[in-house]
């Protein structure tokens, strides 16, 4: 018995959290307590995270994975071997501590940042009992070991996300695809939850599909059992297709991407943990999870990458133009999952789960700055209302600034590294092209671009918001976990130093046995061409310095560019303002025709006067063939003895005849 | 001796409480209200010991007892139960106590005739679990329309003629075709081996099936239909909202967690392993029949004004869910619909009492008369938010462990054959999140109304009494989600001995099939 076997209590700590604050929260009126306690459960789970974490590195590879064992949960109890069976059983290895690592630590920070965020709230404990129980689901989530355990924990981060977004439910809230003014907060959270539970679906068939294919739903036994199927079967390619499904959903990627903007209506703390750090990163997490399938489906591996690479640009120029600071934010998010799912699609699955990491700690960051200059501008949130900032926010100011060049890619930041990592390997990859590359390449200056935008507008240049406001630095529960992210911010991309600069690629070489059985797949080895790298390299790295002087110029040096390009640009800056009028699209076809068709044709038409009408009806009929027949019965002897004469000739006609 | 009475008396002991209740005069109303909840009371603690004396690994029915009835037709009063009886048993037996503690001031005139129905309705509802002979049940199955009709008729709403007559017709026409059904096969049984007129289920089990495929489809029909009826199987559910609607909440809640049961428990009771067959041939058909309810009563759930409407519509759509499960005759379809039949009279009985614990105080059930509710109630809030969260199917309650073995189970099913009636079904579980959530949305949530009054009446939180009706099954609903276990366990045997003698009976029949073929 190791260390390993205390993984269950990474999971436990959160519930116990959840259940003590949900119970007896209300009770307690001290907001110290109730912080202390909701962020000391994430805390321990980190903590044991961590001793497990350096407990493996002392392994060797193959000995890292190690499952452990609770109870059964669904299963039909018959004892047939080929009838469903599934544990509650978590995967400890080299991919899950990592994300467990993530999850908890970045969870932790942003827990204690909201003792200082949400200070004050009538709901503050409530809001920490959600927080823990969103920990709970998320690590349910990465930690387990069969797919309907994933599925649980992919549900339950669904659910407190939908709790968490409509928080505060009585507030006004624009949400995309109704008109200005006639939503709040909940119809963002249940919106949110019904895109998500339409990308559900598509995990549930896959499952259901990979249950009658290989028997069983345990990672161990699916995954062992397909690493030794050839590619390309058709069966392989529904199966992964149905799961990427599931993942555009939980990672707002096109199509589904729509709820994540308006997700934004929750806490900002909500934002950075759930909607950019942990939770929508769950569907980059599950296609690597899975990689060996993915490995077969060379088709799938297309469409991720290009779904990837489509969402990454389309979501980046909608970035552009946005007003709200965490709409920017929400928007640079869905294009930096597109990012993940493009190194996905052209199988550099470790690239990808390293920008995954990197990126939990910039955006974490990013949004947590967002947050505190959301805190001092007392709920604004429009840029065009803010300007000058630096100096009354410096703490705040200093690492936003890290944050935006890690995103933007600059060399040595967390960023650089992973991003030229998934472009390099877009480029290089069996399933890559110079496409792809060209793509990921513009979209990444286009980052840069709006990136700095936001932050020229935001603290740069002259303050335009009025004098009754006096913007203070947040308190020190809100400052240190963005000093200590912006510092991840910086050497985080150190793990993963690739060869050709002299770096020894620790992520690479900690993750191999995870993804070795689908490497395994793949016709070549990707093929190392220095000169060719560094090329790129250095022409990404150029792309993103004139994105940042681009922004430079047009919103510091010369600020009447912008409104000029959009008078002259006025349709372009319409469509990018309106986000391709996508959830519009959405709302005329799909939302309104159902409703539509529910209550017109199927309640009042086939309910009400197909099936009842019938009913009542046969009813009626009967009565007034009763009614008919009521008056037979007269009473008046003559005209009984008539029928019965008439009767008689009939009769004696027919025999005749007959 | 008692462990053989047992059932017995788990079945008649509401019976007592119905004695005790002629010596109340009916102006004592509390001696009335207590009489009948302590005798349900102790009815489940009686049908505990049911649970605790059960042995889950023997197949077959135990608790039998057998005495003969009707001597000439050789009818006997015989009663026993196996894991699905068990179930479903302990299910009638806790939610009657809880219905009546639960709408404890709900009802004002006749509390005295009110709390003898329940009383009769419960005996009726356990006898219909426990019957192994087919005459006693059908005895049953009339002996509990007859109190629910009076149940909706008396104390039901505006329209509630209307709604217990449609119910009482739509109902007895079903058992009425069911009655002929049970004489027949009981002739055929004289007819064939033993030579002697007989409704013994177990003797029946092992004559019907060997019937000839055109006599087995008349009786499947005949015994499908009226259990159809009562499932509701699209499009024989229009009796369902309105009955919900008109009924009083112990009504609906019975009604819809109990009831409709019985119509599903029926089908794998009887349907299926007495017209093999017949079953196969139909397969199709029911499917069809409940991948259409499954999704045509969560569209119109969805559209309703009124709540109890949408939760009636629900049932539709979760029912759906059961009846695809049995016809998919696995394993894992048969234990999802077993648990399916739990689950949905755990949440959507607990639906039907938080919707009128809200109606109680605002005297109004259209969404449109609410809103910010949450506010003015937040503990009545949490309840109905872990009822709709059950009901919409979330892993980790109730609700989930049944849908997926229901899919699960029917998308591997060979008898279905395709992949299509899960993949539409399951589309279901996005409509439920949409009407669930939308639903809690517009009630719960948004900003308070004004003055804080709804219906003209100001709202206030649960009282201790309705959150000890309501907390039992919130623990129920996250006990099965996580470790269904305790519950799966006891019904593995019934479900395995279904699927094999389905799976024999096909075998045996393309046998029989192929033979007739041969011949010219």
């Amino acid at each position: 018995m190791t260390i390993v076997s205390y993984a269950p209590f990474i999971v436990l700590f959160p519930l116990i959290g959840f259940l003590f604050l949900g119970l007896l929260g209300a009770r307690i009126k001290n907001e110290k307590l109730l912080g202390v306690i909701g962020s000391g459960t994430i805390g321990l789970s980190f903590a044991v995270a961590v001793a497990i974490f350096l407990h493996m590195l002392g392994l060797d590879p193959e000995q890292r994975k190690e499952i452990v064992e609770l109870f059964p949960w669904i299963s039909t109890f018959t004892g047939t071997s080929s009838s469903v069976s599934v544990n509650i059983a978590y995967q400890v290895d080299q991919l899950s501590i990592l994300m467990t690592l993530i999850v908890t630590g970045v969870g932790f920070l942003i827990h204690v940042y909201s003792i200082g965020y949400m200070h004050g709230d009538p709901g503050f404990w409530r809001f920490f009992a959600y927080l823990n129980l969103f920990i709970f689901a998320m690590l349910n989530l990465v930690l387990a070991d069969n797919f309907l355990l994933m599925f649980l924990g992919w549900e339950g981060v669904g659910l407190c996300s939908y709790l968490l977004i409509g928080f505060w439910y009585e507030r006004k809230f624009d949400v995309g695809g109704y008109a200005p003014g006639t939503s709040t907060t909940n119809d963002a959270a249940k919106k949110a939850f019904v895109v998500n539970r339409i990308g559900d679906f598509g995990f549930l068939l896959g499952m259901f599909l990979i249950f009658v294919q290989f028997g069983s739903l345990s990672f161990e036994t699916v995954f062992g059992r397909a690493s030794v199927l050839s590619v390309g079967e058709n069966t392989m390619i529904w199966i992964t297709l149905l799961l990427f499904i599931g993942a555009t959903g939980k990672s707002a990627q096109i199509p589904l991407f729509i709820w994540l903007p308006d997700a934004m209506a929750g806490p900002t703390p909500v934002s950075a943990l759930i909607h950019a750090a942990t939770m929508v990163t769950a569907g980059v997490y599950m296609v690597a999870r899975c990689s060996v399938l993915f490995a077969l489906a060379p088709g799938t591996m297309q469409v991720v990458a290009v779904i990837g690479a489509l969402t990454a640009i389309v979501a980046a120029t909608i970035g552009l133009v946005q007003n709200d600071i965490k709409k920017v934010l929400a928007y640079s998010t869905v294009s930096q999952l597109g990012y993940m799912f493009l190194a996905m699609g052209v199988a550099a699955f470790t690239a990808g789960i390293f920008h995954l990491m990197t990126h939990a700690f910039f955006k974490a960051l990013l949004f947590l700055g967002s947050g505190a200059v959301i805190h001092a501008m007392h709920h604004e949130q429009d840029i065009q209302r803010m300007g000058g900032l630096k100096k009354y926010l410096p703490t705040t100011y200093r690492t936003f600034v890290i944050g935006a060049i890690a995103i933007a890619g600059i060399p040595p930041f967390a960023g650089f590294f992973s991003k030229d990592e998934i472009l390099w390997k877009a480029f290089s990859s069996e399933y890559g092209s110079a496409l792809l590359w060209f793509v990921g390449a513009l979209g990444a200056g286009v980052t840069a671009f709006y990136m700095f935008r936001l932050v020229n507008l935001t603290f740069h240049g002259a303050s335009r918001f009025g004098h009754e406001l006096h913007p203070h630095e947040a308190p020190k529960a809100m400052t240190v976990p963005l000093i200590i992210l912006a510092v991840l911010s910086i050497v985080g991309g150190f793990a993963g130093v690739p060869e050709s600069l002299g770096g020894g690629n620790a992520m690479e070489h900690w993750l191999a046995p995870v993804f070795a059985p689908a490497m395994d797949k793949l016709m070549s080895a990707p093929h190392h061409n220095l000169f060719a790298e560094f090329s790129l390299m250095l022409l990404s790295v150029g792309i993103a310095v004139a994105g940042i002087y681009g922004a430079r110029v047009v919103y510091m040096k010369r600020t009447e560019l912008a409104e000029m390009w959009k008078q002259k640009y006025g349709v372009l800056h319409r469509i990018l303002w309106n986000k391709y009028y996508i959830d519009e699209v959405y709302d005329k076809t799909i939302v309104s025709s159902v409703v539509t068709l529910s209550e017109k044709l199927l309640w009042k038409g086939v309910d009400v006067i197909l099936i009842d009408g019938a009913v009542n009806g046969t009813a009626k009929l009967v009565g007034w063939c009763s009614q008919r027949v009521r008056r037979m019965q007269t009473g008046v002897a003559q005209q009984y003895a008539t029928v019965f004469v008439g009767g008689i000739v009939v009769l004696m006609i027919w025999l005749i005849l007959k | 001796m008692l462990t053989e009475l047992i059932l017995t008396i788990t079945i008649f002991l509401p019976l007592a409480g119905v004695a005790v209740l002629f010596f109340f005069k009916s102006e004592n109303a509390l001696a009335i209200k207590l009489t009948g909840f302590v005798a349900t009371l102790v009815t489940f603690f009686a049908s505990l010991g049911l649970y605790f004396q059960f042995d889950p690994a023997a197949s077959g029915f135990q608790f039998q007892q057998r005495v003969m009835w009707i001597e000439g037709l050789n009818i006997s009063y015989f009663v026993g139960i196996d894991g699905m009886s068990l179930l479903l048993i302990i299910l009638t037996t806790f939610l009657t106590p809880l219905a009546l503690l639960g709408t404890w001031n709900s009802i004002h005139h006749r509390i005295k005739e009110y709390t003898m129905m329940i009383l009769l309705l419960e005996v009726g509802m356990t006898g219909v679990f426990a019957s192994l002979d087919l005459f006693l049940f059908y005895m049953f199955w009339e002996a509990m329309l007859i109190p629910m009709y009076f149940i909706i008729g008396i104390w039901g709403g505006p329209e509630r003629v209307y709604a217990a007559i449609k119910f009482f017709l739509f109902t007895l026409f079903g058992s009425l075709l069911m009655l002929v059904a049970i004489l027949a096969l009981g002739y055929y049984a004289s007819m064939s081996a033993g030579g002697q007129f007989t409704t013994n289920l177990l003797d029946l089990y092992a004559v019907a099936p060997r019937m000839a495929i055109g006599l087995q489809t008349w009786m499947f029909l005949a015994f499908a239909l009226s259990f159809a009826i009562k499932v509701p199987l699209f499009p024989l559910h229009t009796w369902l909202p309105d009955a919900h609607v008109e009924a009083p909440t112990a009504g609906s809640v019975i009604l819809a967690g109990v009831l409709l049961k019985m119509g599903t428990y029926g089908l794998i009771r009887f349907c299926l392993p007495l017209f093999p067959d017949a079953a196969f041939k139909f397969t199709p058909l029911f499917s069809v029949l409940a991948v259409i309810g499954i999704i045509y009563g969560a569209l119109v759930a969805m559209v309703q004004t009124d709540i109890k409407k949408l939760v009636a519509y629900s049932s539709v759509s979760h029912l759906g869910f059961v009846v695809l499960g049995t016809f998919a005759m696995t394993e894992e379809g048969i234990q999802g619909a077993i648990i399916q039949m739990i689950n949905h009279g755990l949440s959507t009985g607990a639906l039907f009492l938080v919707v009128g614990m809200i109606y109680d105080r605002a005297h109004t059930r259209l969404i449109s008369d609410f809103g910010g509710v949450a506010k003015v109630m937040p503990v009545f809030a949490t309840f109905f938010m872990i009822m709709t969260l059950s009901s919409i199917g979330l892993p980790g309650l109730n609700g989930f462990v049944g849908e997926f073995l229901v899919l699960i189970g029917s998308f591997k099913s060979k008898f279905l054959g395709s992949y299509a009636y899960a993949a539409v079904a399951a589309s279901g579980v996005i409509l439920a999140a949409v009407y669930m959530l939308w639903m809690y949305q517009r009630v719960m949530l948004g900003p308070v109304r004004e003055g804080g009054l709804y219906g003209g009446h100001r709202l206030l939180d649960l009282s201790p009494r309705e959150i000890a009706a309501l907390v039992p099954i919130v623990l129920f609903i996250v006990w099965i989600g996580v470790y269904p276990s305790t519950f799966l366990g006891k019904s593995a045997t019934v479900a395995k001995q279904v699927v094999q003698t389905m799976e024999s009976a096909r075998e045996g029949g393309q046998v029989r099939f192929a033979n007739s073929q041969d011949r010219p």
